[in-house]
Order: C-alpha cells, then sequence, then structure tokens
C-alpha cells in the first residue's frame, strides 16, 4: 500500500487529507493517473500544471518511481516565510 | 569543534520566538563577525481588512527541507550558527511568522545566506498560507516573484 497526502487548496478542493491505496503504480505520474480516474473532483483538481509532488518526505518529479510503503505528497506551490 | 547539527536550529512551532533570545545563542561565537537577521511579520492586504492567517505545513517534511536548504548555504558560504524558527497555526496581523540569523566571519556571507535561505524557504518548504477575510477564507496564491528569486542563485 502507499500512503497518499494532500494538503492545502488541495485537500480542501478532494475533502481527503489522507488516504491508503494500492501500490500497482509504478510512478508518481501512473499514480496521479489512477487518482485522477476516480472521476470528479480528482481530475481537474490534480491536473494542475504547478502541481507538486513528494515521495517520502523529500520533493520527487513525476518520473520518479516508487513503490509499497512508500508515502507520497501532493500540494500546491508552497507560500511560506 | 562544533557538528553541523550543533550549528544549525530549525524551529517548526505555534509559540512566537524573541529575536534577542535567538540572537544571543549566535552571539558567543569567537571566530563569527556577522550576524544577520530575517524576520518576517503577517502583512495587512491591500484589498480587504485581513481577520487572521493561517499557516498550515507538512510535518516531517518541511524540517527536512529547512535542514537541506541551510546546508545548501554552508555548502556555498562559510557559516557559523544558523537558525530558522517558522510559525505555524493562527496568526493576527502584524504578528512574526519567521525568523532566520545567520552568522558568519565576515558580513557579506551572512548577508548572502540569510537571502538564500528566505528565497529558497519561500519556494522549497512546505508551507501554505490561508488569509481570512469578511468574505471568508482564501489560499495564498504562489508568486511569480518568489519562485524568480530562488531561481537567481
Amino acid at each position: 500500500m502507499l500512503k497518499v497526502l494532500f494538503f492545502a487548496a488541495l485537500r480542501d478542493q478532494l475533502n481527503t487529507a489522507e488516504l491508503n491505496w494500492p501500490a500497482s503504480a509504478a510512478t508518481v505520474a501512473e499514480l496521479l493517473q489512477q487518482l485522477q480516474q476516480q472521476g470528479e473532483p480528482w481530475t481537474s483538481a490534480l491536473a494542475r500544471p504547478d502541481l507538486l509532488c513528494a515521495r517520502n518526505q523529500a520533493f520527487c518529479s513525476p518520473h520518479d518511481a516508487i513503490s509499497s510503503g512508500d508515502e507520497i505528497a501532493f500540494f500546491p506551490p508552497v507560500t511560506g516565510g | 569543534m562544533h557538528s553541523a547539527a550543533d550549528l544549525t536550529r530549525i524551529l517548526v512551532q505555534t509559540d512566537d520566538f524573541d529575536l534577542g533570545q535567538e540572537y544571543a545563542r549566535l552571539q558567543q561565537q569567537p571566530d563569527c563577525g556577522a550576524i544577520v537577521s530575517f524576520t518576517g511579520s503577517v502583512r495587512e492586504l491591500a484589498t480587504a481588512p485581513l481577520l487572521s492567517m493561517t499557516l498550515e505545513h507538512y510535518p516531517g517534511m518541511t524540517e527536512n527541507a529547512l535542514q537541506q536548504i541551510v546546508e545548501q548555504a554552508r555548502s556555498r558560504w562559510p557559516l557559523g550558527k544558523v537558525t530558522i524558527i517558522h510559525r505555524v497555526g493562527t496568526l493576527q496581523v502584524s504578528e512574526q511568522i519567521v525568523l532566520v540569523l545567520v552568522s558568519s566571519a565576515h558580513r557579506a556571507a551572512a548577508f548572502s545566506a540569510c537571502e538564500f535561505i528566505m528565497d529558497f524557504l519561500k519556494t522549497r518548504a512546505p508551507f501554505w498560507k490561508k488569509e481570512t477575510t469578511a468574505q471568508g477564507d482564501h489560499w495564498v496564491d504562489a508568486k511569480a516573484s518568489d519562485a524568480e528569486a530562488g531561481q537567481r542563485w
């Protein structure tokens, strides 16, 4: 299984902070596709071009490989400071 | 010799911080001749009265991201102690949000590293701001100017 997290505006749009997801995707991009196949609001909320992702609490690229037990997070551009 | 872990202090907290107390931690280093500090605070909005600002973060990743930013700064400049304190939770106008304190032997490195750390924090540390006005809540959009500031280094 994967632990998938969503933050800030994305979490509000999806009304989901965290979910467990079967680890069948080979990459972050494949996981995104699987999540989007759930229909709205997933399809459009996860389509934003500025979406950021992290694997095991470090920034990653959509091309990065994932494996079972990973914590994958999706979030909008950061606005701290 | 101090290890890098002793020299870097990173805190993500709801509580306020005291610049004087934090400054005193950096001051007693005989090999450091310069300390630069930056504090960021909640600013009122141009468009509507700001009732409050709420800061959210990604616990666990935030601390890692800040640690990495400091390590990058240390690889560019010879630094002494570095402190980053970032608040989360709900804050009012004029409350402090963030503190960056950098010490070095000379001022140029301390100025540059402080600015570098803030520019990278703005684009690479997982914090998000939400503004609350009489019209409701609104997530703050990332600024293109912040992304550009992060790219110039």
